[in-house]
């Protein structure tokens, strides 16, 4: 929608009931109403809320959708993720920005445009893909970005777009349990009262369930945990800031089985006596907002949320929404918890954990939608059905987003075990050459290793499922997700902050050609530093894409080498460039030979 | 009894709730640090405090000791690991020791001595960061923060004033002031605030003070930063 040059403050504020803890939701609606953040804003809202300046300052300026310049009547925003850039996104951006008269990162001339590149938006099956004020378009291609040029050249408000634009196809190729069975809404819960819940939360002890974010915690023992634990209130945080470069499928599960998750959140607060519920959603899934309104309306009305839930005297729990702003780190459990109380994500330090001090200090169950929509299940169909699942570290089926050079790009479920050779096959990625499984952050292997198993055991895997041909370039494909890692930092400490800016400094300069054997050895050098002392599992993952394509792939970064000693990043003759202007100078005389 | 753990084979008594860092100081023991500070809370940013607690690392300013515990501290790879860090926060920033008023009496200096670095190492960011010396006392220096958040602290615990944030993120984060205008002239610092001392570099400077005792003759021109972890706290140890 276009700007407007006001924005009701008075009324988001009183919307969010005053509380500064909720003034990420705040921003961003002031950003929604009024296009920026200006800087008399943080002002107003300073004592809206009643808080320092400096206090707003931080939290706006720490994520990267808010800004205090405009961004015209329209920002678009192209995902940079690898898999965009292999379908063709540098070269739509070009021709989109031409069409419209516009350079990236500049506001167009008439106040009305601005284009920039944003990390992955969770669209890899659909890529290249991109966010018009915030709203996600899939599936770009010249035509379809000849249209939007047109209704931003008409200035049409994007209420009037046509919303073929913004459907996102679920692509669902392969369903299961979670994907495939209809859903009763009120069954799980219906099932867990009768039970009772300390026997539901040993059906969940029963199923084995790992939480599905990645790192593969046991369910019940957070759960069991959180239950124990003493405080005002227990809150229960569904993870939905499905940031890895390649995940898509919590975005499938909300469009689509979104019931599921919120039963799953619900049979959650009947086991640890919770009476409020949080998604957090993140900000480039700012399309399902509404719907996913919709279904916990339509489940208040069907007395599944609110008070006296199924008419349980005293079982009272309803879910509000939050929606993040931009920043990757928020997946991480703390820092999402620090972004719900209204500050700039930056991860805690634990222990203590949320399970004991999480939310407003409080004990805090923080689990991954996929984990919710599991434990719907199991708490409608029983522990045992559901460990029976997968294999025996890892039960139950595992959602993967697959996306890159095969020809049926989506979202498929597998029980836990499956082979990425099986996958490959179901996906039709014949030549593959290597897969990054679980994104950026997780493992990058070769197709010496396609017998190995998506599991716990094995492959541990958060969902993502990147494959790459022979044509690929691995060393474009680390170099991006080490920009990716630079970009998302954020920056709380000494390793991280500098460390991923170094890992892309270097990268950069054996794209350009003038690397050398000791840069190599300085990355791995980094790499140690950033995996023993980094505060979180950005800074801990942040070298993996390196230092393993580096391993697995040695041609891709020895061809790039300019020496095998050292060679400087620093351009003597490119240094010489401002006496050239100022001399007005070019001749063969005002060079230094290239060597 | 009193509990213990075992610092580099050391017997080290704590009280129930201490961390490493403070059972460590008390018993006498230097663990390189900057973003710690005894009179504040632990922060645990700068990571140079990073210890080996059984076989895990971890910041000895937040982990809190446990009975039996064995860390290691004084080890040749934990010491690289430190001097790495040190050099990260130098490229990082635009430090000019050899003419920094603070030169002497600054931490980073003096850890950067005690851990032995004698080059940067890394390529320099060379970033371009505002001076404020707007105020009619206290000089911000941006160029030489390392975002260790002590002012931060002093100036919300202690002071009640919260003059001091961090804003923006990852290798863009920096100091930023509690005004509109962005100017520390504008806030309500006070050059008797505890935020105008605990500076650990010479990023938050007096000033008209800075050479009153001449370089030469400093704290840390004296004495290791292990005999004297924080400038102006306590008597050097012997």
């Amino acid at each position: 929608m276009p700007a407007q040059d006001v924005c009701d403050l008075p009324g988001i504020v009183a919307r969010w009931h005053r509380d500064p803890a909720n003034l990420v939701q705040i921003l961003r609606e002031v950003q929604e109403s009024c296009g920026t953040i200006p800087s008399d804003t943080l002002d107003q809202l300073a004592k809206l809320l009643d808080v320092p300046r400096v206090r707003i300052e931080s939290t706006a300026s720490f994520y990267a959708f808010f800004h205090a310049e405009s961004h015209g009547a329209y920002e678009i925003l192209f995902s940079d993720n690898i898999i965009d850039r292999m379908a063709g996104k540098e070269a739509l951006k070009q021709y989109f920005c031409e069409r419209l008269w516009l350079e990236p990162r500049k506001l167009s001339e008439d106040g009305l445009v601005y284009v920039d590149d944003t990390a992955d938006i969770g669209l890899a099956d659909q890529a290249p893909a991109m966010l018009v004020n915030g709203y996600a378009i899939p599936s770009l291609d010249k035509a379809r970005l000849d249209l939007v040029a047109e209704l931003i050249r008409a200035r049409k408000p994007l209420a009037e777009w046509p919303p073929m634009l913004f459907e996102v196809p679920d692509n669902l190729c392969k369903p299961g349990p979670l994907t495939g069975e209809a859903f009763v809404p009120g069954a799980a819960l219906k099932a867990a009262l009768a039970r009772g819940a300390e026997a539901t939360l040993a059906e969940i002890d029963a199923s084995n369930l790992r939480g599905r974010g990645g790192a593969g915690f046991k369910t019940a023992t957070k759960w069991a945990s959180c239950r124990k634990a003493e405080g005002e209130a227990h809150y229960v945080v569904c993870n939905a800031d499905e940031g890895e470069p390649g995940t898509f499928k919590d975005r499938v599960l909300l469009a689509s089985h979104a019931d599921l998750v919120f039963e799953g959140m619900t049979v959650c607060a009947r086991v640890i006596g919770a009476r409020l519920g949080l998604l957090y959603l993140r900000g480039e899934y700012r399309n399902l907002l509404e719907k996913l309104k919709s279904v916990l309306a339509r489940r208040r009305e069907a007395g599944l949320l609110g008070q006296n839930i199924l008419g349980e005297q005293g079982f009272d729990f309803d879910i509000e929404i939050h929606l993040g702003a931009g920043a990757y780190i928020c997946g991480e459990e703390s820092a999402l918890i620090e972004s719900l109380e209204g500050k700039p994500g930056k991860p805690r330090n634990r222990p203590p954990f949320p399970d004991r001090c999480g939310y407003r200090n409080q004990p805090t169950v923080v689990n991954n939608v996929e984990t919710f929509a599991c434990a719907a299940k199991i708490a409608e169909r029983g522990g045992a059905w559901f460990a029976a699942l997968g294999t025996p570290q890892s039960a139950g089926s595992k959602l993967i987003s697959i996306s890159g050079d095969c020809k049926r790009p989506g979202a498929y479920e597998y029980p836990f075990g499956v082979t990425v050779r099986q996958i490959l096959i179901d996906c039709g990625a014949e030549d593959a050459h290597a897969v990054q499984v679980s994104g950026p952050s997780g493992t990058c292997i070769s197709f010496r290793e396609f017998d190995r198993r998506i599991a716990f055991e094995d492959l541990a895997t958060a969902g993502a499922f990147m494959v790459f041909s022979r044509e690929r370039d691995m060393f474009e494909v680390a170099r991006n997700f080490t920009h990716f890692f630079a970009h998302e930092s954020c920056g709380f400490c000494t390793p991280c902050r500098v460390g991923t800016s170094l890992l892309r400094n270097i990268m950069d300069k054996l794209a350009a050609g003038k690397g050398s054997a000791y840069d190599m050895n300085e990355m791995k050098h980094i790499m140690h530093v950033l995996r023993g002392t980094a505060h979180c599992g950005l800074g801990h993952t942040a070298a993996n894409p390196v230092v393993q394509t580096m391993e697995k792939f040695p041609d891709a970064y020895e061809k790039r080498l300019k020496r095998l000693d050292f060679e400087p990043a620093f351009d003597l003759d490119g240094a010489l460039q401002t006496a050239r202007l100022i001399t007005g100078r070019d001749d063969e005389w005002a060079h230094l030979a290239d060597d | 009894m009193t509990k213990t753990f075992t610092l580099d084979g050391k017997v080290i008594p704590f009280e129930e709730g201490e961390t490493i860092m403070e059972a460590a100081a008390a018993a006498g023991v230097y663990i390189p640090h900057l973003c710690h500070h005894p009179e504040f809370k632990p922060h645990g940013s700068c990571k140079l405090c990073t210890v080996n607690i059984g076989g895990r690392l971890g910041a000895a300013c937040t982990n809190r000791a446990a009975e039996g515990m064995k860390v290691e501290s004084e080890t040749e790879a934990l010491n690289a690991d430190r001097r790495a860090l040190t050099q990260m926060l130098f490229v990082e920033g635009n430090h000019i020791c050899p003419s920094c008023e603070k030169s002497g009496n600054c931490q980073l200096q003096a850890v950067a001595y005690h851990l032995g670095m004698l080059t940067p190492h890394f390529t320099h960011f060379y970033p371009a960061r505002d001076v404020d010396a707007s105020h009619p006392d206290v000089l911000l220096e941006r160029n030489r923060c390392i975002l260790c958040e002590l002012c931060v602290r002093a100036s919300r615990d202690v002071d009640g004033k919260n003059v001091f944030g961090i804003g923006g993120r990852g290798i863009k984060a920096r100091l930023i002031v509690n005004s509109a205008s962005g100017r520390l002239a504008d806030t309500d610092m006070s050059v008797t605030d505890r935020a105008a001392e605990v500076c650990p570099t010479g990023a938050i400077i007096r000033k008209r003070h800075g050479f009153t005792v001449p370089i030469g003759q400093r704290l840390y021109d004296h004495h290791d930063i292990a005999e004297v972890p924080v400038a102006g706290m306590e008597r050097p140890k012997k």
